[in-house]
């Protein structure tokens, strides 16, 4: 800084007496922020809710992602799970890590791996999607998942969000589920396997950062998937009643 | 704030300095009461805004600027013609000012008018960091004035700038809170029908393009003077009085319509240029634009100085008063402005005919309140002639025809446009331009991207010039949002088809789906920055180096920096 200063004061006497040459040093190149790729991060919770259903089955659910990088890459990491409250056991937990680059206009490409821990039996795969805003704005995120053994599946989530005022938001939500293969262990069937759909009214309280809402979420099992799941005991339809936040900081 | 003057003794040692002025300037954390809210912010001798700077034309200013803070800092004197290390954009004129050091600004004076300051480092400037410049003319101006007052506008929100960065490119939509809703497509359907409703819906839902999506950021307080509409700035005057008032729009990103119920305004000058006097019912300021009007209060009562922001989803609000305390009727925020399929028609591969199987006339129809009664069938096959009658019969040359964001005087009589600027006194010989380089205005809303020609800053060779040419500069819009393009360092001479009348500026903005033109004349050596002035648009990306090659203070070592820049034109 000093040495700009030094510049300042010679250029400034040049300007009295001898000449006007502004020198040269100065034009420097530009290293600053701007001229770097905006680096950025953000969290979502898109769902973190209490669940309750009709025969009385209380969970708490959560679908959340952080990321962080540039317009070019971003690490994102997607966390999902449904916590049995009363058997104090995780349903699903399902977590990925995956790298995202822009590949059109609206739409992302992702690659990275899953792990899924929930009670019972570990699973870890390897993920393919894509992810953006489709035309009508539908918010689209389908993955394709190949695991350890080499069960593959894919799921769409799609969500569409309806703007009774620019405060009270009516987000209807859609998750499927197909399997290309059987996976008993963990009471997989091939086909389609299950569909989670759900209705949140939501009220912005604070920014777009804590919105709370109250809904309704209809589980649904089917084919091979739901055969097993009756073997096992368990039901293949629930409807739930939610009440939670969605949260973005 | 005084101007510390040389003695007398000094400028008989140095008879090169006519007039020299020393002025003292520091960068303070602050704290910023909109009256809505408290902010801690950034301002210049312990406020936001900082001081007005009072210089004289033909003066030497040397500004001591000491940086309080506990980061980089520096200052950029908007508008003003100086060297080009003089112009305070970190990486580009200088490398900034660290804490805790004082920078020594020097350069003269070489004009006169109404202008700004404002810190080039992060977002210091929507944090608060900026201030008004007032140069007196070394002779008389061509209008007359008993008062005079500096309005500076800005839209202070409580989030802090990095935030709203990260907020927007999280969700592009976080502030829009001016969004379509089920309530207005029912009342869109009773007005337009069903059919027409659904279609544009759907056409919209195609592009994934919002009609809201005219301010990025809301949830600001207007703020006139560093006072919100509660805190009620006012100037005082005795009646019968001329009064100049000097309009600065300091803002981040919002572009305020503005008008004083009650008074004729004359448009004596812009951006520090004087024009042929206009007089007006009402303008709309660009970002970073300057326009100073004398109004003529005769009576012994106050009037609001109303500038509402132009998707109106805030405002800001002063008063002009013979006393203290003294108030007018505040008006009510008009109905938020919606985009229609014009503004959009800059965007590459746009064909309207084949939309979703509109036509012109179903748009027009959609986008206009005001013609509600009309048959519909009767508006099959409109042109775009009638079009641009869409909003209450007004048209401007500078917005897309049938454009939803042509602005109408709140009295309904006259808006100012670009078209109505010509120079007082023009700066150059008017002379065919030597070249075009066009730029196109490119952005991606869901991205939050904003570039120019599709290249981010980050990405882009600077833009080079040579000196002694006379560019013609083609702005082409291809986004749905109003851009504010400022060069630094030469003027603006903007092409509203004057020739040699052509108004001079710095900012020039660029609305959607529209084409501008502007011609610089290359009369400053060095390089300089060229950029939206929206901040999170600049940072996002639309911003460029440029470089003047030549001319008489060019040096060998100078070539030596261009070469390891590369170039792109």
């Amino acid at each position: 800084m000093s040495c700009i200063r030094s510049i300042v004061a010679v250029s400034f006497l040049a300007s009295i007496g001898v000449s006007t040459a502004v020198t040269a040093q100065e034009m420097i190149s530009d290293t600053t922020a701007r001229k770097q790729p905006l680096t950025t991060w953000g969290v979502q919770f898109e769902e973190f809710e209490y669940r309750y259903s009709d025969d009385d089955e209380e969970l708490g659910v959560w679908n959340a992602d952080a990321f962080y990088g540039t317009d070019d890459f971003k690490v994102r990491l997607l966390t999902t799970g449904e916590y049995e409250i009363e058997e104090q056991a995780y349903e699903t937990l399902e977590n990925q890590l995956v790298g995202q680059i822009p590949i059109s206009k609206f739409f992302d490409a992702k690659a990275g791996v899953r792990f899924d821990t929930p009670e019972g039996p570990d699973r870890t795969y390897a993920v393919l999607g894509v992810a953006g805003l489709a035309p009508q704005w539908f918010e689209i995120d389908a993955n394709l998942y190949v695991s350890k053994d080499g069960d593959t599946s894919a799921e769409l989530d799609a969500e569409y969000e309806l703007l009774f005022t620019n405060y009270w938001i009516l987000s209807a939500t859609l998750d499927a589920t197909v399997a290309f293969s059987e996976d008993e262990e963990i009471g997989v069937g091939k086909g389609l396997v299950s569909t989670e759909t759900g209705l949140r009214l939501s009220y912005d309280l604070i920014d777009r950062a804590f919105s709370p809402y109250v809904g309704v979420v209809h589980e649904r099992k089917y084919g091979d998937t739901a055969d097993l799941a009756k073997a096992e005991g368990g039901g293949t339809e629930d409807w739930f009643a939610v009440i939670g936040a969605r949260i973005a900081f | 704030m005084k101007p510390r003057f040389l003695t007398g003794l000094l400028s008989l040692l140095m008879p090169a300095m006519v007039l020299a002025g020393e002025y003292d300037l520091t960068v303070d954390r602050v704290k910023i009461d909109t009256g809505d809210f408290v902010k801690e912010g950034i301002g210049y001798n312990g406020a936001s805004p900082g001081p007005v700077m009072r210089f004289k034309e033909g003066e030497n200013v040397r500004i001591n600027v000491t940086n309080n803070l506990d980061e980089m800092t520096s200052i950029h004197w908007h508008g003003l013609i100086l060297p080009f290390n003089q112009d305070g954009v970190p990486g580009i004129s200088f490398p900034g000012i660290k804490p805790g050091e004082t920078f020594t600004y020097e350069f003269p004076i070489q004009q006169a008018g109404t202008y700004w300051f404002h810190s080039h480092s992060g977002f210091q400037e929507p944090d608060g960091a900026y201030g008004a410049i007032v140069i007196e003319p070394e002779g008389r101006e061509p209008f007359r004035y008993d008062r005079e007052y500096v309005v500076q506008l800005t839209d202070k929100h409580p989030h802090s700038g990095d935030r709203i960065m990260r907020n927007l490119k999280m969700m592009p939509d976080y502030y829009n809170r001016e969004q379509q809703t089920v309530g207005e497509f029912f009342s869109d359907v009773s007005e337009n029908g069903l059919m027409n409703t659904v279609r544009d819906r759907m056409a919209w839902g195609d592009m994934r393009m919002m009609k809201a999506d005219v301010e990025d950021l809301q949830g600001f307080t207007g703020l006139i003077n560093g006072k919100g509409p509660e805190q009620n700035w006012t100037g005082l005057f005795e009646p019968g009085e001329r009064i100049r008032l000097r309009f600065i729009n300091s803002s981040a990103m919002t572009y305020f319509d503005i008008r004083i119920p009650g008074l004729d305004m004359t448009v004596v000058q812009a951006d520090g240029n004087n024009v042929q006097p206009v007089n007006v019912d009402e303008f709309r300021i660009g970002v970073a634009e300057t326009y100073d009007v004398i109004v003529h209060p005769k009576d012994e009562q106050a009037y609001t100085i109303f500038a509402e922001s132009m998707g109106r989803s805030g405002y800001a609000r002063a008063t002009l008063a013979p006393e203290e305390g003294m108030e007018a009727a505040v008006p009510q925020l008009r109905d938020p402005a919606r985009l229609t399929m014009a503004d959009m028609s800059g965007m590459p591969g746009m064909d309207h005919g084949n939309m979703a199987g509109m036509d012109h006339g179903d748009m027009d129809m959609n986008s206009s309140e005001g013609m509600s009664g009309m048959d519909h069938s009767n508006m099959e096959g409109m042109d775009h002639g009638s079009m641009a009658m869409g909003k209450g019969g007004q048209s401007d040359p500078f917005y897309a025809k049938g454009s939803g964001l042509v602005p109408t005087a709140a009295n309904g009589g006259k808006f100012l446009s670009y078209a109505d600027l010509k120079a007082q006194d023009p700066l150059y010989e008017d002379r065919e331009p030597t070249r075009e380089i066009e730029l196109r205005l490119t952005g991606n809303m869901e991205r939050y991207t904003w570039s120019i020609n599709g290249v981010k800053y980050e990405d882009a060779d600077p833009i080079r010039l040579k000196y002694g040419e006379r560019v013609r500069f083609k702005f082409v819009n291809e986004t749905m949002m109003t851009h504010p393009m400022h060069l630094h360092g030469m003027w603006s001479i903007l092409d509203v088809g004057a020739d040699q009348w052509n108004p001079i500026k710095h900012t020039v903005s660029v609305q959607p789906g529209t084409t501008v033109y502007m011609e610089t004349e290359v009369d400053a050596p060095g390089q300089w920055a060229f950029h939206c002035h929206l901040s999170y648009h600049a940072a996002a990306g639309m911003f460029r180096k440029v470089i003047v090659e030549g001319g008489p203070e060019s040096t060998q070592a100078k070539t030596d920096v261009i070469a390891k820049d590369g170039g792109e034109v």
